[in-house]
C-alpha cells in the first residue's frame, strides 16, 4: 500500500474538523427541529424557539457545504463513490434539507399551510439527523466496491445493523445537543421541557453509544486494538457525565459545552478507527484511502492555503454573530 | 429515456430553478447597500424604512437560493461521478473555496440583517449589509470560475485519463472567467433593479407611501439604466470571446451552417437542423463579421467546419441567445424612457409606463435563464470543452430509474416551494414599507 503524505493526512484531519464543526453547530438546530413539537406548544413558544435558531441556522449549515466541497476538492474519488453510491439516501437528505430551509420562513408568512411547513421543519430535521449517522456507519463498517471502486450495493445494502446503530446514536446526540441549546436560549415552560428532554436524551445517547461500541466490536474486531479509539470512547462517557452534572446545577451554557464535547469525542472515535480509510471496502484491497483517493499535491496545497486564510475569518465573524445574538431570545427582535 | 438525458435534465432543472434567486439577491443587495449608505449620510428614516422593506424581501429570496443551492453542491457527486473523478482535481477547489470564502460570509451576516437591526449600531449594520453584498458577489465569482473552466479549460494537463492542476490562477482566470463574471453580475443588477422599480411603480399606482416610492424609483432606475447600457458592452465582449474560444458555439448561436467571409447577423429565423438551413430568416448583411471581428469581411467559422459528433444542438441555443439579446435591447429602451420621464418629473404620473414596468418583471429572469441555456447547451456535446464528453461524465452506478424518481420529486418539491415562495414574496411586498419602525417600537416580533 502507498503511504500517505503529510498533506493527505492534514486533509483527512481538516475534513474531520469541518464535519465535527458541522455537527456541533448545525447539530443543535437539527436537534431543535426534531424536538420542536415537544418543546413548544403555543404559538408564542414556537416563535421563541424558531427565533432561537433563526439568525444562525444557515451559517451552521454552510459547515456541511464546506465539508462536502472540501471532500470533493481533496478526495474526489471518495466524493464520487459515496454520493453516487448512496444515491437515493442522499436524495432523501437533500429533499429534507430543501424543505427545511424554507420551512421556518414559510411557517410564519404562509399561514394557510402552517401545519405543512411545521411538518417540513420537523421531518426535515429528523431525517438528516438519522441518515448522517447511517451514511457514516456505512463508510466505517465497509461497503461492497467493485474493481473501479464504484459502489456495488443497493439502497438496502445501506440499511445493515452497524449503520442503523450509528444512525440512532447520531440522532440521540443531535437531540441531546438541541435540548441543551433550547434550554440556554429560552425561559419558562420551554426551558423546563428542554431540560427534561436533555436528561432523557443523555440516557438514550449513553445506551446507544454502548450498543454502537459492542456492534463495532462484533463487526470490526480490528478496531478494538486502536488505543486512541479507547481514549475518545472514555471522553464520550466523561462528557456525558459532566453534561448531566451541569444540567443538574442549571448551568445551561456548560451543558451545551459538554454536549459539544460528546460530538467531538464521537468524531475522535470515528477518526481513530477509520484512518487511513475514507471509504472502507468489503475487500480491503479496494478501500479508498487518504493515499489513493486524493487530489494532486498542488491542489491539496492550494486548498490548504484557502483553508488557512478562510477558516480563521469564518471563526472570527461566527463568534461575532453569536455575540450579537447572545442571551435569551427577545420578543422585540425582528424576524419570524 | 437514458440516464445521461435524465441527469442532464435534472441538472438543468435544478440549476435553472436555483438561478431564479441569485440574480435577485445580487441586485437587491446592491440597492440595499445604497439605501443604507444614504441613511447613514442623511439620517432620514425614509431610507431606513425602505432598506428594512427590501431586507424582508431579500430574506425570503435568499432562503430560496440557499434551499436550491444545497442540491447543486452535491449534484456533481450524485449524478456526475465520472465527471468528479476525472476533473475533481481542478474543479473541486473553487467549489470548496466558494463555501469557505462566500457562503459563510453571506449567511452569517444575512442573519444580522434580518434579525439584528435592534442589536447592532447603525454603522455595524451597514457593514453587515456590505458583507452580504460582497459575499454574494464573491460567491458568484467562484462558481463562475468553475463554470468557465468547463467552457474554456486552462491551467491543467491530462495524466492517465485525469485532469491534473498545473496552475491555479490560469485555471481560475481562464479565458472566459472575467467576461462571464461581469456579464452575469450585471444580469443580476438588472434583475434586482427592475424588481425594485416594479415595487416602486406598484406603490405609485396604489398611491401609497409617495415619497418612499419616489426615492426607491429614482435609485433603482439609476442602477437599472447604468447596468442596461453596460450589459450591451459585456454581451458584445462575451460574443467576441465565444467566437474565439468556442467557434462552433457561435455558429450554433447564429445558425451559421457554412463558413462565410462577411457573415450576416440573423435577426430572426427558425433553424432546421436536419436540412442545415434557416427558415424565414431575416438577416443584416455582414453584421456578424462586423460585430465579432470589427471587419465587415472577416471570416466566421460555420458548423460545416466541425465533425457532426462534435457539433452542439442549434435550435435551443439559437432561440435563447436571440431572446436574451432582444430583452437586452428592451431594457435599454425602458431605461431611456424611464430616465427621460424622470428628468421631466413625469414618471410618477405616467401610469402607462408604471404598468409597463410591472409587466416587464419576468423579462430579466427569462434573459438570465436564456443566457445560461445558450451557454450550457451550446457547450454540448462536451461537459468540459474538448476534454470530457457529457455522455462520459455521468455516474455509471446510478440506474436511470433512480434519476427519474428523484427528478419527479425535485419537480414536485420545487413546484411547491416555488408557488409558496412567490405568494410569500407578494404578501411581503403588499405590506409596504414603513410599518417597520412602528412595529419594532411596539415590540411585536
Ligand atoms: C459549475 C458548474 C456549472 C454552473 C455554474 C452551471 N452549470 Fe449548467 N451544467 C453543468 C455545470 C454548471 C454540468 C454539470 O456540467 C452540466 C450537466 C451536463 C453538462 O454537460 O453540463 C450542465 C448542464 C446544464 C443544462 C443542460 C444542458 C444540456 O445538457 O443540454 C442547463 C440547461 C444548465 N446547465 C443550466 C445552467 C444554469 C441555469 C446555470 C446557472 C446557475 C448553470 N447551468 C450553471
Ligand atoms: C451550478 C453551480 C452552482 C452551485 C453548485 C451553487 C451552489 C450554491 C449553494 C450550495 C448555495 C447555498 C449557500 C448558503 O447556504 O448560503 C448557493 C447560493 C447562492 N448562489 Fe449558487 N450555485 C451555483 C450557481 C450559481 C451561480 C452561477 C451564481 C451567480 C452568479 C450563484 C450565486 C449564488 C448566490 C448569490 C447565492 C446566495 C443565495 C441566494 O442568492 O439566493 N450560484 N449556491
Ligand atoms: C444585449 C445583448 C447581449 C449580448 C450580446 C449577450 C451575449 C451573451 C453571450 C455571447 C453569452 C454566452 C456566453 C457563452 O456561451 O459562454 C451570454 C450568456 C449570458 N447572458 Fe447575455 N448577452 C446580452 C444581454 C443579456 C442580458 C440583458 C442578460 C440578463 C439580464 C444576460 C444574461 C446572461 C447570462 C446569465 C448568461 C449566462 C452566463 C454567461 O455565460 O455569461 N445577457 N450572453
Amino acid at each position: 500500500m502507498e503511504s500517505a503524505t503529510l498533506l493527505q493526512n492534514v486533509w483527512f484531519l481538516l475534513i474531520g474538523v469541518l464535519l465535527a464543526g458541522y455537527s456541533v453547530l448545525d447539530g443543535f438546530d437539527l436537534g431543535i427541529g426534531a424536538l420542536f413539537p415537544f418543546l413548544a406548544r403555543t404559538e408564542d413558544e414556537k416563535r421563541a424557539l424558531a427565533g432561537a435558531i433563526g439568525p444562525v441556522w444557515d451559517g451552521n449549515e454552510v459547515w456541511l457545504l464546506a465539508g462536502g466541497g472540501a471532500l470533493f476538492a481533496a478526495f474526489p474519488m471518495a466524493y464520487a463513490t459515496v454520493f453516487s453510491g448512496f444515491y437515493l439516501a442522499l436524495m432523501l437528505v437533500l429533499f429534507a434539507l430543501v424543505l427545511r430551509a424554507v420551512s421556518l420562513e414559510f411557517r410564519v408568512h404562509d399561514p394557510a399551510r402552517k401545519k405543512l411547513w411545521e411538518a417540513a421543519f420537523v421531518g426535515g430535521s429528523v431525517l438528516p439527523a438519522l441518515l448522517f449517522g447511517v451514511a457514516l456507519g456505512n463508510v466505517v463498517g465497509g461497503v461492497p466496491l467493485d474493481a473501479r471502486t464504484e459502489f456495488a450495493g443497493t439502497f438496502f445494502t445501506l440499511l445493515r445493523p452497524l449503520p442503523l446503530v450509528f444512525g440512532v446514536l447520531g440522532l440521540c446526540a443531535f437531540l441531546l445537543h438541541g435540548s441543551a441549546y433550547a434550554a440556554l436560549k429560552t425561559e419558562g415552560p420551554i426551558r423546563e421541557r428542554a431540560r427534561r428532554a436533555a436528561r432523557l436524551a443523555a440516557a438514550a445517547t449513553g445506551v446507544a453509544f454502548v450498543v454502537s461500541f459492542v456492534s463495532v466490536w462484533i463487526y470490526l474486531p480490528a478496531a478494538i486494538r486502536s488505543v486512541p479509539a479507547w481514549i475518545f470512547s472514555g471522553l464520550v462517557g466523561l462528557s456525558l457525565a459532566l453534561f448531566l452534572a451541569a444540567l443538574r446545577k442549571g448551568k445551561d451554557g456548560r451543558a451545551l459545552f459538554f454536549s459539544s464535547a460528546v460530538f467531538l469525542s464521537l468524531w475522535g472515535v470515528v477518526g481513530a478507527i477509520q484512518y487511513p480509510d475514507l471509504v472502507r471496502a468489503k475487500d480491503p484491497a479496494l478501500s479508498l484511502t487518504v493515499a489513493n483517493a486524493s487530489s494532486s499535491p498542488l491542489t491539496l496545497k492550494v486548498m490548504l492555503i484557502i483553508a488557512l486564510i478562510g477558516m480563521p475569518l469564518v471563526v472570527g465573524y461566527t463568534i461575532f454573530a453569536y455575540r450579537v445574538f447572545k442571551g435569551k431570545v427577545r420578543p422585540g427582535d425582528a424576524g419570524y | 429515456m437514458d440516464a445521461v438525458f435524465l441527469a442532464r435534465l435534472q441538472f438543468g432543472l435544478t440549476a435553472g430553478f436555483h438561478f431564479l434567486f441569485p440574480p435577485t439577491t445580487l441586485g437587491l443587495s446592491l440597492i440595499i447597500l445604497l439605501l443604507e449608505t444614504l441613511y447613514l449620510r442623511t439620517k432620514k428614516d425614509l431610507y431606513k424604512d425602505l432598506s428594512a422593506y427590501l431586507v424582508r424581501i431579500l430574506g425570503i429570496v435568499f432562503v430560496m437560493g440557499v434551499a436550491t443551492g444545497i442540491v447543486l453542491e452535491f449534484a456533481f457527486g450524485n449524478n456526475w461521478a465520472a465527471y468528479s473523478r476525472t476533473v475533481g482535481d481542478v474543479f473541486g477547489a473553487p467549489l470548496a473555496a466558494e463555501a469557505v470564502f462566500s457562503f459563510f460570509l453571506e449567511s452569517v451576516f444575512l442573519g444580522v440583517l434580518v434579525f439584528g437591526r435592534n442589536r447592532v449600531r447603525p454603522k455595524t449594520y451597514r457593514l453587515s449589509v456590505f458583507l452580504v453584498f460582497f459575499g454574494a458577489h464573491l460567491s458568484g465569482l467562484w462558481i463562475i470560475m468553475a463554470n468557465s473552466w468547463m467552457q474554456t479549460p486552462a491551467g491543467f494537463h491530462m495524466e492517465s485519463g485525469r485532469a491534473v492542476l498545473d496552475d491555479f490562477f490560469r485555471a481560475a482566470f481562464n479565458p472566459s472567467t472575467a467576461v462571464r463574471f461581469v456579464h452575469t453580475i450585471l444580469g443580476g443588477w438588472l434583475t434586482g433593479a427592475l424588481v425594485a422599480m416594479a415595487i416602486a411603480a406598484w406603490l405609485m399606482l396604489k398611491g401609497r407611501a409617495a415619497d418612499k416610492a419616489a426615492a426607491l424609483m429614482k435609485m433603482s432606475l439609476a442602477v437599472f439604466a447604468v447596468s442596461a447600457v453596460l450589459q450591451l458592452g459585456t454581451g458584445h465582449a462575451h460574443s467576441v470571446q465565444v467566437t474565439r474560444t468556442q467557434p462552433e458555439k457561435m455558429a450554433a448561436f447564429e445558425a451559421l451552417w457554412r463558413t462565410e467571409d462577411g457573415a450576416a447577423f440573423t435577426v430572426f429565423g427558425i433553424p432546421d437542423e436536419k436540412n442545415e438551413r434557416t427558415r424565414l430568416a431575416v438577416r443584416i448583411p455582414k453584421m456578424l463579421s462586423l460585430l465579432v471581428h470589427f471587419d465587415p469581411n472577416g471570416r466566421v467559422l460555420g458548423l460545416d467546419e466541425f465533425p457532426k459528433e462534435d457539433r452542439p444542438p442549434v435550435l435551443l441555443p439559437f432561440a435563447t441567445y436571440h431572446a436574451m439579446i432582444l430583452f437586452g435591447l428592451v431594457f435599454i429602451a425602458l431605461a431611456v424612457a424611464g430616465v427621460w420621464l424622470q428628468a421631466r418629473k413625469k414618471l410618477g404620473s405616467s401610469r402607462g409606463f408604471l404598468k409597463l414596468l410591472l409587466i416587464a418583471v419576468p423579462l430579466p429572469y427569462l434573459a438570465n435563464e436564456g443566457g445560461w441555456i445558450a451557454a450550457e447547451v451550446g457547450r454540448q456535446p462536451w461537459a468540459v470543452y474538448k476534454v470530457l464528453r457529457t455522455s462520459e461524465a455521468v455516474s455509471a452506478v446510478v440506474p436511470a430509474g433512480n434519476v427519474l424518481f428523484s427528478l419527479i420529486l425535485f419537480t414536485a418539491i420545487y413546484a411547491l416551494i416555488g408557488a409558496a415562495g412567490f405568494a410569500v414574496i407578494l404578501r411581503t411586498i403588499r405590506r409596504g414599507p414603513g410599518d417597520e419602525t412602528v412595529k419594532a417600537r411596539q415590540g411585536a416580533g
